[in-house]
């Protein structure tokens, strides 16, 4: 089970809970746990083509997937996943 | 048995290792601490380039400030070499082991026709003005007058930019720039305490520059009432040495990021969302850049800004502070700002979290490809906002050549 961090932004689509356990060995597994549970966070997270999109950041531990293997990117049990997107309030 | 000068003199100098001014001056930069031990107002006159100043009626107060290692070379002087020798000896007992004084002092190094600084020196006012920063060694007046020279840019007179613009102005940054082209809200007193309830319905600029000119007189307020935008980035942001980000739209970020790469402006970013907020320092070239970061933005109905989806009226006010914190390091040219790394906190948890943030070698604004590119005139088109911008089509803006208050 990884830990995953829901954005503020993103909480009401999964009942308001600022984290969630969920099964995956790499990110796209924890993806795609955290949106068959919460398929409203689909069209969010993922592109039509099953891609990030651009506008959320994903990291492992505070390493962005973008610069380690993208959604291949592997998870192991005790990592901490969190989704990140941008904000612009000032 | 009582002593007299004579004997604690003798004594000194037995113990303490004597250098030339010539051997000071041949010495490798770095390979020692120099210690000036006269008074504030001897070395307002003249000192050593390079030298600290720690008087040396403070030297057991304050010499761990500036030779904090008490095995590393460190040499003291004062005018004639008599003050430095018994404020060496206070060292040698304190356990500094390689102790020096320089003989002849400050008169034999300018009568040997060696080179030497003229520090800026502050008023009366601004010595007790500033006297917080003048005791820290990182700072001293040195620092201040960098401040006091430093022009820094605020986007946005809201609830990042008031805090930000309060202390920088506190901080004694000489100008202080800030954009704005909306006027005072009564709901924007709820976090935007650089106004005031009696000024609602005023110009935002001139609300600010009441308040800044109320804190310190100081600062040199350039207000610019108009809204960032592609066609006005670069004459707005030139000449400025720092920025701070504090707009509410990603347009407005991705142009001024885009602006800032090519005119080489740090860019100090911070946004809030509820209870949360994000922060980093985008230093061109060294770190990566907004568009590194996020390379586009989100749909809107994922990123309400505060008059939308509300803000606790603390967490611009926090991460507004830490910008400051951020610009004055960047002017001050001391510590370690946060370029490569994103801060988040959570106002809730009170937690604050770092994460890793790398250059995008495929970066449209801030890669060695696009720089090449703009160079040549044939820059790279941007997939979103901001690629019409006039500063896309030259090489390195405008920074430096044209002096904000000039266009005040």
């Amino acid at each position: 089970m990884s830990t995953v961090f829901i954005p503020a932004v993103l909480r009401p689509n999964v009942g308001g809970v600022k984290s969630l356990e969920l099964e995956g060995d790499s990110i796209r597994g924890v993806v795609e746990a955290l949106v068959a549970k919460h398929p409203s966070l689909g069209s969010q997270l993922l592109t039509e083509d099953g891609d990030l999109n651009r506008f959320v950041n994903v990291y492992v531990n505070g390493q962005d997937v973008r610069y380690l293997a993208g959604l291949d990117t592997p998870v192991a049990p005790a990592d901490e996943v969190r989704l990140l997107p941008a904000m612009a309030g000032g | 048995m009582p002593k007299s000068y004579a004997d604690l003199l003798r004594e000194a100098r037995a113990q303490i290792r004597e250098v030339s001014p010539q051997d000071v001056d041949a010495l490798p930069p770095g390979a020692a601490t120099i210690v000036d031990v006269r008074e504030a107002s001897e070395w307002e006159q003249g000192h050593l380039p390079g030298a600290y100043h720690v008087s040396k009626s403070y030297i057991e107060q304050q010499i761990e400030g500036a030779a904090p290692d008490r095995d590393a070379p460190v040499i003291l002087y004062c005018a004639g070499g008599v003050r430095s020798l018994f404020a060496a000896q206070t060292l040698s007992e304190m356990g500094y082991t390689n102790v020096a004084s320089m003989s002849g002092g400050f008169q034999a190094w300018k009568g040997a026709g060696l080179e030497f600084e003229t520090p800026v020196v502050l008023s009366a006012e601004q010595k007790q003005r500033y006297s917080r920063h003048l005791l820290i060694p990182e700072v001293g007046s040195e620092g201040q007058a960098k401040l006091l020279s430093s022009k820094a840019l605020i986007i946005g007179a809201g609830g990042l930019g008031s805090p930000a613009a309060l202390y920088l102005a506190a901080a004694g940054v000489g100008t202080i720039g800030i954009i704005d082209f909306d006027v005072v809200d009564l709901s924007n007193l709820q976090r935007q305490i650089i106004h005031t309830s009696d000024r609602v319905g005023e110009r935002k600029v001139e609300s600010a520059r009441t308040s800044i000119n109320a804190l310190n007189p100081d600062v040199n307020v350039v207000l610019h009432e108009e809204m960032l935008v592609a066609a006005n980035v670069e004459r707005i942001i030139a000449g400025y040495d720092v920025i701070l980000d504090g707009t509410d739209t990603f347009e407005t970020r991705y142009i001024l990021n885009d602006a800032a790469v090519a005119a080489g402006i740090p860019v100090v970013h911070a946004s809030v969302f509820r209870f949360e907020g994000q922060l980093t320092t985008f230093v061109p070239f060294e770190g990566p850049c907004y568009r590194c970061l996020y390379p586009t933005p989100p749909p809107p109905e994922l990123a309400p800004g505060c008059s939308v989806a509300g803000v606790l009226g603390v967490v611009p006010g926090i991460l507004g502070m830490l910008q400051a914190n951020e610009a004055l390091k960047v002017m001050l040219g001391i510590g370690e700002t946060l370029a490569g790394r994103l801060l988040l906190f959570d106002a809730l948890e009170t937690e604050f979290t770092e994460l890793k943030l790398r250059r995008d070698p495929n970066c449209p604004v801030c890669s060695d490809a696009a720089v090449e590119a703009r160079a040549t005139g044939r820059p790279r088109a941007v997939s979103n906002v901001g690629a019409d911008a006039p500063f896309l089509l030259t090489t390195t803006g405008l920074a430096g050549k044209v002096s904000p208050e000039a266009r005040a």
